[in-house]
């Protein structure tokens, strides 16, 4: 029976529908970066490292001099006042931990429960998205944010730290010098390194938001489970379980500042993040095909 | 019968040989027991004829809205099938819901859109729709409930009764085989009121089936040919809305000076449930066959002075309350 089903669906849609699948993708990412709310993370991301190369100028500008390796603060921080292009390195490092994942934590966990709880769910459902490619469509647009805004932070980085500090060649932490172009590729380098990083931490919040009818509170949840997983990331007692903890490997970004480039906390972070994405992404999907729509 | 044989009978038979030929809506036992246990839907046997327009009543929390889930695949059902427009839902899900516009519980719309690019927005959700086509078809789906001159403000700025239009425009973005209305005019003043039931008219005579749930009685029986009856999340009876007006028999009325004398020459005429109220008597209508205009006579030759002597139709409020025993209230 099955098969005469297959048989009698017109064939004639079938090469249309692969063409116009990508619609609902370009749908999801107007419909995600016309919001105000994602305007204005990504307006406060922008505005962290214009404070922070402010600060530091200010701090050097008094002639007090932040005392060279002073050792508060992001990493990279003492070496700004020298070459403005490491305030991008100290931005990544500074938003990383927190601004970064909690901006994603809001767009990932109010992607399916946001429609949810706002009603246009069940129109998107029976127009018929598919539950599948809505939430494919979800989860990359999600992946889209996690890159904007990691650039979004390098390149206000990269312009107040141009603007306020003097830029040229690059000390990478083996102590080599590399030119700035080569500084620029490495920069580039360590925000794509970035925002991969958060691709595990999307995936959970994806599946936080398939779990809940409420916008908000797959929100208030997936950052939850952020600051909680950081805080375990930082207790020595559960050392044993670090490796398995998604935020354990962001600052491996760093290790693309050597040189040569060490590339095995990279690589051991990348797997990492594809296994929350793999895991994550299959309970989501699992939950949300599975899901009876009553709002 | 084996996949070949099926495969070969497919081509004149259709995709699938379940629901009889001219409906649009069949279900056989469709069940939906919530996980709390809450027995929302119970064995629900629902034929919605092509082509007609079918009202689905019942008091709120008898289950219709449960019901239209389910044909739209948002409620898997817990047991029992349905079938729409031929193919099993929600299975078929993805060749069916194109061909279906659907207005559920009320409109929902991203409030930071206007109204045209929420419309841009649920079109593109569609893998079916022509993006060459879609402004255009976005325009006269705004032209054809009116809010052409409003769709460039932002949806959050628009009344409920703008909303519900809008609701209303993207279930007519694609011409439809099937349109599943729920409560379409909530929210809607007199004037538009009047406009969706034309507009449904209208849909129907182009040969949309219109699927329609709604607990105003008279706007059934004013827009609707077929209709069914829901209470508790059982089907009550089905059918064509003349035929179920006519279960519930009319009542015959005197108005009189004289109710005494009225109520005895009526019971000589096998009337049967008699009601005197100051100087009016009613009573269930006369059989079929008897002539209400010997009735009169010899009520005027018993010498009852007639003020007033008419039969009331009934009306589907009649047939609902005697189907239900309970009146309009919501199930506990």
């Amino acid at each position: 029976m099955s098969q005469a089903e297959l048989t009698a669906v017109p064939v004639s849609r079938a090469p249309r529908r692969a063409l116009w699948s990508l619609g609902i993708l370009r749908s999801e990412l107007a419909t995600t970066f016309r919001r105000w709310r994602t305007l204005s993370l990504l307006g406060v991301l922008a505005a962290v490292p214009v404070l922070i190369g402010i600060a530091v100028r200010i701090e050097t500008g008094d002639g007090a001099r932040g005392g060279p390796g002073g050792g508060g603060g992001p990493a990279f921080l003492s070496q700004v006042t020298n070459n403005g292009l490491f305030l991008v390195f100290a931005a990544l490092s500074a938003t990383l931990p927190v601004f970064l994942p909690m901006a994603v934590g809001v767009i990932a966990g109010d992607s399916v429960a946001g429609e949810a709880s706002g009603g246009t769910l069940r129109y998107l459902l029976v127009a018929p998205a598919g539950r599948t490619r809505l939430l494919l469509a979800k989860y990359a647009s999600v992946l889209v944010f996690c890159l904007v805004a990691t650039l979004v932070v390098a390149a206000s980085a990269l312009a107040a730290g141009a603007l306020l500090f003097p830029v040229g060649d690059v000390t990478t932490i083996s102590g080599t010098r590399i030119g700035f172009g080569e500084g620029l590729v490495r920069a580039g380098l360590i925000a794509v390194a970035v925002a991969v990083s958060l691709t595990g931490f999307a995936a959970l919040g994806l599946f936080v938001s398939t779990l809940t009818d409420s916008g908000i509170a797959a929100m208030a949840a997936t950052v939850g489970v952020l600051i909680t997983v950081q805080i375990l990331d930082a207790m020595p007692q559960l050392d044993a379980v670090h490796p398995y903890l998604f935020p354990h490997y962001w600052m491996s970004f760093t290790d693309l500042l050597r040189d040569p480039v060490y590339g095995d906390e990279v690589a051991r972070n990348l797997g990492l993040q594809a296994l929350y994405a793999a895991v994550f992404g299959s309970a989501a999907w699992a939950r949300f095909t599975t899901k009876d729509i009553t709002v | 019968m084996t996949d070949t044989a099926a495969a070969a009978a497919a081509p004149d038979t259709g995709p699938d040989t379940g629901p009889e030929p001219g409906t649009v809506i069949r279900t056989r036992g469709l069940t939906k027991r919530y996980r709390g246990g809450q027995l929302a839907v119970d064995g629900l046997d629902l034929a919605v004829p092509a082509g007609s327009v079918f009202g689905f009543l019942g008091p709120n929390g008898s289950g219709k809205t449960t019901t239209i889930r389910m044909l739209l695949g948002l409620i898997d059902p817990t047991s029992g099938t349905a079938h729409v427009l031929g193919r099993p839902m929600p299975a078929a899900a993805r060749t069916v819901l194109p061909q279906v516009g659907a207005l559920i519980e009320g409109p929902a719309l991203y409030g930071f859109l206007t109204g045209r690019d929420n419309l841009v927005r649920f079109d593109s959700a569609d893998p079916t729709a022509d993006p060459r086509t879609r402004r255009a078809r976005v325009e006269d789906a705004l032209d054809r409930v009116g809010l052409a001159a409003a769709a460039g403000r932002k949806a959050k700025a628009y009344s409920l009764g703008m909303k519900q239009r809008l609701g209303l425009a993207a279930a007519l973005l694609q011409p439809r085989s099937l349109l599943v209305l729920d409560e379409p005019t909530n929210g809607l003043d007199p004037q538009g009121m009047r406009e969706i039931r034309t507009l449904v008219r209208e849909l129907a005579g182009e040969g949309t089936t219109v699927f329609l749930s709604s607990h105003l009685l008279d706007e059934i029986e004013q827009v609707c040919t077929h209709a069914a009856v829901m209470a508790r999340g059982r089907l009550l009876v089905q059918g064509p809305v003349a035929a179920l007006s006519a279960g519930a028999r009319g009542r015959l009325t005197v108005t009189t000076p004289d109710p005494a004398d009225a109520a005895r020459v009526l019971a000589e005429h096998g009337a049967t449930v008699l009601v005197t109220d100051g100087d009016r008597v009613s009573t269930d209508a006369p059989q079929a066959g008897v002539e209400l205009g010997d009735v009169n006579a010899a009520l005027v030759r018993a010498g009852v002075r007639v003020r007033a002597f008419g039969v009331e139709r009934a009306s589907l409020e009649d047939a609902f309350v005697a189907l239900t025993g309970e009146g309009f209230d919501v199930a506990g």
